[in-house]
């Protein structure tokens, strides 16, 4: 994972593993004050990590650790303060929108809509960013929309009302239209919030699955400690505004760090599969 | 999935062009000289081949030389005013958004009143005095709807409810200003009426036409240019700019040429309130809301719209008139009420 191993292999390994690293955030830092003239009222501090293709990155940490901040670093919308995160060796907040969202596509954690749409349509917007404004859609693109749908399971809501649809449904539907943005780099803000369990299962098994079929390289936000366990080949911990750790979940996964983040006395153990799972023990 | 074609696109407007066509024969015909419509055809022909010259009766000049051109007013006037709607509920993320609501209009009709007064104090060329009008209605509209637009945000979000609450009062004030103005200043300033309630009844010089329907192609063309990103802005900015839209600039094209689309329909029909709030709910309740389909659609429909509304207006109580804007408030008024309703949480 980090340079220094890559480096200690044959040259020729070493290369090949180089270019497969696709997200490169290097001591990225920010700070959002209300006014300039006042102590910034929120900060993250030199941030970095890589991620290569087909892997799934979580961030983790408690409320206003700068988690979501990092995320919006990550997708361009916010500057950096300083250092850079590099896709693919391109600084992306200097990339134009439309060129970012070729690369980069993000899911939210609510879509309003204005208007009732069907969800096609809906999935089609992913589109937009591969053709100029005037255009209409073309056959290519109604396969790419039709191959996401059917990615994430959701080809039989293709004629429905985003809003007559369930929330697992619609958040399925989210994705897709992210997929059919065809990206290099998928982002998702909490993306299991508002959902049930089996929901949250499902959609995890898409994203583990789509990231190694697609290569795509995943980035997520959630506050689900064991299911950032389960599906995640990285993990980045972080609190107020700080990245304590990163690397695999086992070694993110001790007790007496995580009790210290979330500020909460907890329990991990290991699992058959290898992968820590994580019990909270309230009142002790 | 049933993606937009360039072909559904014209079947739905050629339905609507003639929907227009048999609402203008209609706005021909009816008024307070009735016309036979063999009469009506045969001087429109006459018009058409460059005949006018030979159209003789009292009814065909009526026909040719009033209600024609007050039709053309009513076609543009409607159309400007639809898209100016359609293009604020998209980029202010507001369904009850119009250029009336908001108070633009009034804005524009402040704007094209103080260009009035302020004409005879300027010695300028004849061209140029003859737009002064129509730019200070420009000017103000896109004033107010800046102003509006910073009103209505609330951290950084717009909000909903201030957002209108912010362009009914900025409207009511500058009405307020409108009556004191037209109060203790005389001269060329039209009615009151004309300026707060808007009526298509004042007949234009011919070059008058030519600029109106060049300006509307040009904004409209503007704004369809970005007709795709509005259909992502539907869902915020943020989300707009993450597929790939350069929100900024949409913004800013989009509120320019709206202004222009007010400030052109204002400077020569007064405000007239709710079409473009009522027609773009119409259209996408029978099109759907792909801004594609829905620009050029709310505008052969504002057009249709507010030339029925104008044979209304000068015939429900011939041989007098009534404002087209009391009509069009009338009708629009109530179904702004029942949207509230059924729209606002």
């Amino acid at each position: 994972m980090s340079s220094g191993s890559a480096l200690a292999r044959k040259p020729a390994e070493s290369a090949r593993l180089a270019s497969e690293v696709r997200l490169s955030v290097e001591q990225v830092s920010y700070a959002y004050s209300a006014n300039p003239a006042q102590a910034p009222l929120f900060t993250v501090e030199a941030t970095s990590f890589q991620a290569r293709r087909g892997e799934i990155v979580a961030i983790l940490g408690p409320n206003a650790s700068g988690k979501s901040t990092l995320l919006k670093l990550i997708s361009g919308a916010l500057a950096p303060l300083s250092g850079r995160i590099l896709l693919n060796g391109f600084v992306i907040h200097t990339l134009t929108p439309r060129t970012r969202a070729q690369r980069i596509a993000v899911v939210q954690q609510e879509s309003t809509l204005l208007f009732p749409a069907r969800a096609w349509e809906f999935v089609l917007q992913g589109r937009h960013a591969h053709g100029h404004s005037l255009r209409f859609e073309s056959q290519e693109d109604v396969v790419i929309a039709k191959n996401a749908l059917a990615q994430v399971g959701a080809a039989e809501l293709s004629d429905r009302w985003m809003d007559q649809i369930s929330g697992g449904e619609k958040q399925r539907v989210i994705l897709a239209r992210a997929l059919a943005q065809q990206p290099l780099l998928l982002l998702l803000d909490e993306p299991t919030l508002h959902l049930d369990i089996a929901a949250q299962i499902g959609l995890l098994d898409a994203l583990r699955r789509l990231a190694a079929e697609n290569r795509y390289t995943v980035v997520v936000v959630t506050h689900e400690l064991n299911l950032a366990a389960e599906y995640a080949d990285q993990v980045v911990l972080m609190q107020r505004g700080r990245c304590l750790r990163v690397g695999p979940p086992v070694n993110i996964y001790q007790r007496e760090l995580l009790e210290q983040v979330f500020q909460t006395p907890l329990s991990v153990e290991f699992g058959s599969s290898g992968r820590p799972r994580v019990t909270v023990l309230p009142g002790t | 999935m049933r993606p937009l074609t360039l072909r559904r696109l014209l079947l739905q407007c050629s339905m609507l062009a003639v929907i227009l066509f048999v609402v203008v024969v209609i706005a021909l015909k009816f008024g307070a000289v009735p016309v036979s419509l063999y009469a009506l055809g045969r001087d429109l022909l006459r018009v058409v081949f460059g005949q006018s010259s030979q159209i003789s009766s009292d009814y065909g000049l009526i026909v040719v030389n009033i209600r024609l051109p007050r039709i053309l007013l009513g076609i543009t006037v409607g159309a400007s005013l639809s898209v100016a709607g359609t293009s604020f509920q998209a980029l202010l993320r507001n369904p009850l958004a119009d250029p009336y609501v908001l108070g633009v209009s009034m804005g524009a009709s402040l704007g094209a009143i103080l260009a009035l007064i302020l004409e005879p104090h300027l010695t300028i060329s004849p061209l140029f005095a003859a737009l002064l009008t129509p730019l200070g209605a420009f000017l103000g509209a896109a004033a107010t709807i800046t102003a509006v637009y910073f009103l209505g945000r609330r951290e950084g979000q717009l909000d909903s409810a201030t957002l209108l609450l912010g362009g009914v009062i900025i409207s009511s004030f500058l009405s307020a200003i409108i009556m004191f103005l037209m109060n203790t200043l005389s001269g060329n300033l039209r009615g009151l009426s004309f300026w707060l309630m808007g009526d298509l009844s004042t007949p234009l010089q011919k070059s008058a036409y030519w600029f109106l329907g060049i300006g509307f192609l040009l904004a409209t063309g503007a704004i369809y240019t970005t007709a795709a990103d509005l259909n992502m802005l539907l869902a915020g900015e943020k989300e707009a700019m993450h597929l790939g839209v350069d929100v900024p600039r949409v913004r800013l094209v989009v509120y320019i040429a709206a202004s222009v689309l007010t400030g052109l329909a204002v400077s020569v029909s007064g405000a007239i309130g709710y079409v473009g709030l009522i027609v773009p709910h119409a259209m996408r309740f029978i099109f759907g809301s792909d801004h594609r389909t829905l620009l050029p659609t709310a505008a052969l429909g504002g057009a249709i719209a507010l030339v029925f509304a104008d044979t209304l207006a000068r015939t429900v109580v011939a041989p007098t008139e009534v404002s087209v804007g009391a009509v069009t408030a009338v009708v629009g008024a109530p179904l702004f009420i029942y949207l509230l309703r059924r729209r606002l949480p």
